[in-house]
């Protein structure tokens, strides 16, 4: 019951917040595709919390840089962003007409996710978060059984690959109410650095071709998880200042703190 | 009034750091946003308050039985090898990454135990401003595990008196003489 109350209050709360839409989740038992540092499956218990509906859009993060101009590209300190943050915005505070601002914004670096979601009362989703709300499908919490769903989503992040990413929610919603989870974006999460897809990559952004082509399955216990591989595959890969076309984030916030 | 020290913050946040007079480089640690940290001694201090000399940076938790003491173990030894190298001892901050669980009292502690003295060997914790920030630009990750312990990395990182990095050690092995050298020489330029 009270943990129905902190949903209640965090609804409404997240609803007086400007533009930002967070649904709850229940969480649970979980059983992670990553493998734990044994190489076994691991279950976990995941928490309450709630999620963005959909991944930060460009609007949004313009309205962000107006309030925070320490995070414009000129002037967000070197160690924080590569030259790639940003890059395709028509100027340091805003995206440009090129840009649809309803798409998700993407070329930021970890950093910046972060402050971004700070300013929101909320922080990145660890990796079994992430996992976990993406494990769902229109009908089902865990759907991650179904080879067809698996392939689908596969074949969607095949095809956007190299393609600018167009608007959020044009997907339907899954059982949570959350959108944009498989094919539209990668996504920044937390702890991505600490995810050691290979036993000896302790070094974020030190991951290499082996890692990118297939070195991350050793790491899976469920291998059928092809796109979710690449996702890590990718995380993997990237330092927290790095930045591409493609890597965008979405928040979460604690339930019941 | 409320509106005027916002103004005031902004004014602050779009002055450039600075250093005894010169601004610090776009590639300094420094240049974080703010980050109040407190030490085993309870001295609270800004992050980008220790400008001014070459430092030794980690991070680390509280309740690790593992890689943390040896952390501690490698800046002791650290130390060593730059006295007897002719240098001296050079002042080094870690910083918990579990600032939860890790109060003033802990610290205390695991100073008494492991015979550190502040200034010199500061343990600390945040208590304002986002530590992941720092963590990712010194290159150390963690992933909490369910038993309050934490997946992480250790990585020990030469500051130089404006906050660039200069070089690093996993602080899991033994010194490096690489390492060691890098700090002698910072040491020397500083005469």
């Amino acid at each position: 019951m009270r943990a129905l109350c902190w949903l209640w209050v965090l609804l409404l709360s997240s609803a007086a917040m400007a533009g930002a839409s967070y649904v709850a989740l229940p969480g649970g038992r979980f059983v992670s595709a990553l493998a734990g540092n044994r190489g076994q499956a691991q279950a976990l218990t995941i928490a309450p919390f709630a999620m963005r509906v959909e991944p930060v859009t460009i609007a949004e993060f313009e309205q962000f840089l107006a309030r925070n101009p320490y995070w414009a590209r000129d002037r967000i300190p070197q160690l924080l962003a590569s030259a790639d943050y940003l890059k395709d915005w028509a100027s340091p505070l805003r995206a440009g007409a090129a840009l649809p601002a309803s798409a998700p914004v993407t070329q930021v670096s970890w950093f910046a996710a972060r402050a971004y979601c700070a300013s929101e009362d909320a922080h990145l989703p660890s990796w079994y978060q992430w996992e976990y709300a993406a494990a769902a499908d229109t009908r089902r919490a865990d759907a991650r059984d179904d080879d067809a769903r698996n392939q689908m989503i596969l074949s969607a992040t095949l095809q956007s690959t190299g393609h600018a990413p167009g608007p959020v929610e044009q997907d339907p919603a899954n059982v949570y109410g959350l959108h944009n989870l498989a094919g539209l974006v990668w996504e920044w999460v937390d702890d991505y650095g600490a995810m050691f897809p290979r036993p000896d990559a302790r070094d974020p952004g030190q991951g290499n071709s082996l890692a990118l082509c297939g070195g991350s399955a050793l790491a899976f216990h469920d291998r059928g998880q092809y796109a979710l591989m690449m996702r890590v595959a990718i995380l993997s890969t990237l330092k927290p200042s790095d930045s591409t076309a493609s890597l965008g984030f979405r928040c979460v916030r604690t339930i019941g703190e | 009034m409320y509106k005027y020290l916002l103004a005031l913050c902004a004014l602050c946040l779009s002055l450039p750091l600075v250093v005894s007079g010169a601004p610090l480089p776009p590639d300094s640690v420094y240049r974080l946003p703010p980050l109040m940290l407190v030490d085993q001694q309870g001295q609270s201090f800004a992050l980008d308050s220790l400008a001014g000399q070459p430092r030794l940076i980690g991070m680390f938790y509280g309740s690790c039985h593992m890689v943390c003491p040896l952390e501690i173990d490698t800046v002791k030894k650290i130390q060593q090898q730059i006295v007897r190298a002719g240098g001296k001892p050079i002042p080094v901050l870690l910083v918990s990454f579990d600032s939860r669980h890790d109060q003033l009292s802990d610290l205390r502690q695991l100073a008494r135990e492991h015979h550190i003295t502040a200034p010199l060997f500061q343990l600390t914790r945040v208590t304002q401003g986002d530590v992941g920030l720092l963590g990712g630009v010194l290159g150390i990750s963690w992933r909490a595990l369910p038993d309050g312990g934490f997946v992480h990395n250790a990585v020990l990182t030469l500051l130089d008196d404006q906050g660039r990095i200069l070089a690093r050690q996993d602080a899991q092995n033994p010194p490096q003489a690489e390492f060691i050298q890098a700090i002698l020489a910072q040491q020397n330029s500083a005469r």
